[in-house]
């Protein structure tokens, strides 16, 4: 018999992955594209949707090539997504109406802050399980219905659909089926967080008309029949990335969770079929769906700059050429020399939630090198995890005892060694880092039938790596005294208009 | 004598230039100044970036020489580059063979740890990142020699009974390893234990680091005391495919 394997497209925010699995969850090939990223004012950020798909078109191929297989020995592909990047598209030709807007952007600070005063506010957040913020693709929609001219009356006549990046994927994979999943729905403020339905009252509220939405199905579960790029190949399975992760990192039972650290990071515990209302500025999120079944529910905690303040250092500040570089600058310096730098960039997210905040980099003095500031960038992403999960702790009323990572930055020794040290507990990776594909797969194998059940997923799951805490406690305290102090300075930066 | 490559003739020019002119150049001086077409001087240029000895300025799009050729004596790759690079390999390695992965590059004539994956039984294990091991009683010490990533320490140092402390006998374990493509180390530094190791290759072939994994000996070889030829084959592929990863041709 001839081997089967399981495909994955993570179409992330920098770059799409096609990854090809086999049955033990092994990373058999890879094929890799960046795209564009479109930065037209400050605080703008946007993607061409149709230059990914056609990534995705190219990459799809290449990764069976690499492997060396055919589409015959795919069970089925699986679709890990950016989450909350809004696209809207004509029904009739396919074509995208403008770019994508990306979940980093902000310019729908002034429209968010209008909102929260409306009435029906309240009730929109409670209904949705989410803060009303620019991160989210509801208010998104709204502003770029309001701003290109007659789009709202071709919307109206149902010429115009909008999904996030799995739909548009879906539709361009099978020819135009337009469905979306539960955890990416999850994500637009729209969704009716208990009945997993589109809720009148958030389209109303948002003025979002309802023929623009996609069909909400389970994440697990056979979408359709690809017709380009994996031709005659089954989609197994949608789901946000980050969810993906959970699921990549087998966190099925409640009180299990992972943090991804990517462009952003972003910790996510299981909560069950119980759904957790957050009082500590985390997310009530849809962490799975298997078809036929109640949806899993998780907690999550989002932070927006982790990677791309590396990406920063490198690109904007350039005193490093590549990002790993950033771990042996930090290596020529002992500790941060008093260094603190809160990467506000597009305001902070969880667990503070405040757009108006900037960043800043405080503590400078003639002593600080170029060295102390890679140190500083690296141990802010430990820092806000610190925060987040101090927010969970309390929130879930559970104490993390071990926090499983992974991502590209747990290549990163230095950090991952301080993110042990500031949260006092093991930090684990596993042994595939490349877990928001592998959930991608794990799901769609297991909606084929290609994988039995979660268990057997279970049983793939190994530590490839482990970091003990090792900092002092007074020294611990400290820093975090210092670190919230640089935090609070971020506050209030941008002035209402 | 055989007779001398132009483009490389060429590229020497163009870092002269480089090196004698004030700041940055343009495309244009420069093929000028060589009596050079524009295309052929713009491939060379990027092939010298590709390398690293020349450097495009962003805004003015003006060439420099590169920081490469500054350090062209010390590694050029960066050691969290590589383990950044080799992370997704070293990884199904480890699942396919259950055992341990290291990758090793050289420092101050020793191996230094720069990643390691846990062997997959969920026991407990220590992270050794950061670790200096001998250069020759390992398989990956071995295996930087015989590329000539290093020059062999002066004083072959005894660990076990079986580890290699004469110099002429350590000659052929690496012309050994030279023709095979992989080296091994069997109990010669820790009795009971053996591993096999590749090497990793950057632009050119240039070896810059090696892979390989360690166990039990009863695990990692037959019957005749000799490596599996299985774990041998999933340590040569991983070496190939972090090698692709990293721009070296096909070997």
């Amino acid at each position: 018999m001839t081997e089967r394997y399981v495909v994955a497209i993570d179409q992330g925010t920098t770059s799409t992955r096609c990854i090809v699995f086999d049955r033990r969850g092994q990373l058999v090939s890879l094929a890799q594209q960046e795209h564009k990223q479109h930065f037209p004012r400050p605080g703008w950020v946007e993607h061409d949707a149709a230059e990914i798909w056609r990534n995705v078109e190219r990459l799809g191929p290449l990764a069976l090539n690499r492997a060396g297989i055919t589409t015959e020995q795919v069970a089925a592909v699986g679709i890990a997504n950016q989450r909350e990047t809004t696209v809207l598209w004509d029904r009739h030709t396919g074509v995208p109406v403008g770019r994508a807007i990306v979940w980093q952007d902000t310019r729908t600070d002034a429209l968010v802050n209008a909102l929260l005063a409306a009435p029906g506010a309240d009730e929109v957040q409670e209904r949705c399980g989410l803060p009303l913020a620019t991160y989210f693709s509801g208010p998104r929609m709204s502003w770029m219905l309001d701003h290109t001219p007659g789009l709202r009356e071709r919307a109206e006549r149902g010429e115009v659909l909008f999904g996030t990046m799995e739909t548009w994927l879906i539709w361009n994979l099978t020819g135009g089926l337009h469905v979306t999943d539960v955890t990416n729905a999850s994500r637009t403020m729209l969704l009716d967080v208990r009945s997993l339905r589109w809720s009148p009252q958030a389209c109303e509220f948002f003025g979002i008309p309802p023929a623009m939405l996609p069909e909400v199905r389970a994440s697990v579960a056979v979408f359709g029949t690809a017709e380009a790029a994996f031709p005659g190949v089954r989609i197994g399975a949608a789901l946000g990335d980050q969810q993906a992760a959970l699921f990549g990192q087998t966190c099925f039972t409640p009180g299990e969770a992972k943090c991804t650290y990517g462009t952003g990071s972003f910790l996510l515990l299981n909560t069950g079929t119980e759904l957790v209302r957050s009082t500590h500025g985390l997310l009530t999120t849809v962490a799975y769906q298997l078809a036929g079944e109640p949806a899993q529910y998780a907690l999550e905690g989002s932070i927006a700059i982790t990677g791309s303040l590396v990406q920063w250092f490198r690109d904007q500040l350039e005193l490093i050429a590549s990002a790993p570089e950033i771990e042996t600058l930090a290596r020529t310096v002992s500790d941060n020399g008093g260094c603190y730098i809160v990467p506000a960039f597009s305001g902070l997210y969880a667990p503070h939630w405040r757009s108006e905040a900037r960043g800043v980099i405080v503590g400078l003095t003639s002593y600080i090198t170029k060295g102390h500031l890679a140190r500083a960038v690296l141990e802010a992403t430990a820092w806000q995890t610190r925060e987040v999960v101090d927010a969970m702790n309390a929130n879930s009323g559970l104490t993390l005892k071990t926090l499983k990572v992974d991502g590209g930055m747990t290549a990163d020794n230095l950090l991952m060694q301080f993110i042990a040290d500031v949260l006092d507990v093991p930090v684990v990776r596993p042994l595939a880092s490349e877990t928001v594909s592998l959930g991608a797969a794990y799901a769609a194998g297991l909606a084929v039938g290609y994988w039995p059940d979660l268990e057997d997923l279970r049983r793939n799951w190994h530590r490839a790596a482990q970091w003990m805490p090792a900092m002092d406690p007074v020294l611990r305290d400290r820093e975090y005294d210092n670190w919230r102090r640089a935090v609070e300075r971020t506050f209030d930066w941008i002035k209402p208009a | 004598m055989p007779g001398t490559v132009q483009s490389i003739e060429r590229a020497a020019a163009i870092l002269r230039m480089l090196a004698g002119g004030t700041g940055r150049l343009g495309l244009g001086e420069i093929a000028k100044s060589l009596d050079l077409a524009k295309g052929t001087t713009h491939g060379i240029l990027r092939t010298l970036q590709h390398v690293g000895f020349v450097e495009q300025d962003r805004v003015s799009g003006r060439y420099q020489l590169g920081a490469a050729l500054l350090h062209l004596g010390t590694s050029y790759l960066d050691i969290n580059e590589l383990r950044s690079r080799s992370i997704n390999w070293a990884d199904p390695l480890a699942a396919r063979s259950g055992e341990a992965v290291r990758i090793g590059t050289v420092l101050e004539g020793r191996v230094l740890v720069v990643h390691h994956v846990f062997r997959p039984d969920d026991t407990f294990q220590t992270l050794d990142i950061g670790t200096l091991l001998p250069l020759h009683a390992t398989a990956l010490g071995k295996v930087l020699l015989a590329y000539r990533s290093a020059l062999p320490p002066a004083e072959l140092e005894r660990f076990t009974r079986r580890t290699v402390v004469s110099p002429r006998e350590l000659a052929a374990a690496l012309e050994q390893v030279r023709l095979a493509g992989w080296g091994a180390e069997i109990e010669e530094l820790t009795l009971g234990e053996a591993a096999i190791a590749a090497p990793i290759r950057g632009y050119g072939g240039l070896v810059v680091g090696a892979i390989g994994v360690s166990g039990l000996v009863e695990r990692m070889c037959d019957t005749r005391y000799r490596p599996h030829p299985r774990l041998v084959g999933y340590v040569r592929d991983a070496a190939r495919a972090v090698s692709r990863d990293l721009g070296a041709a096909r070997h």
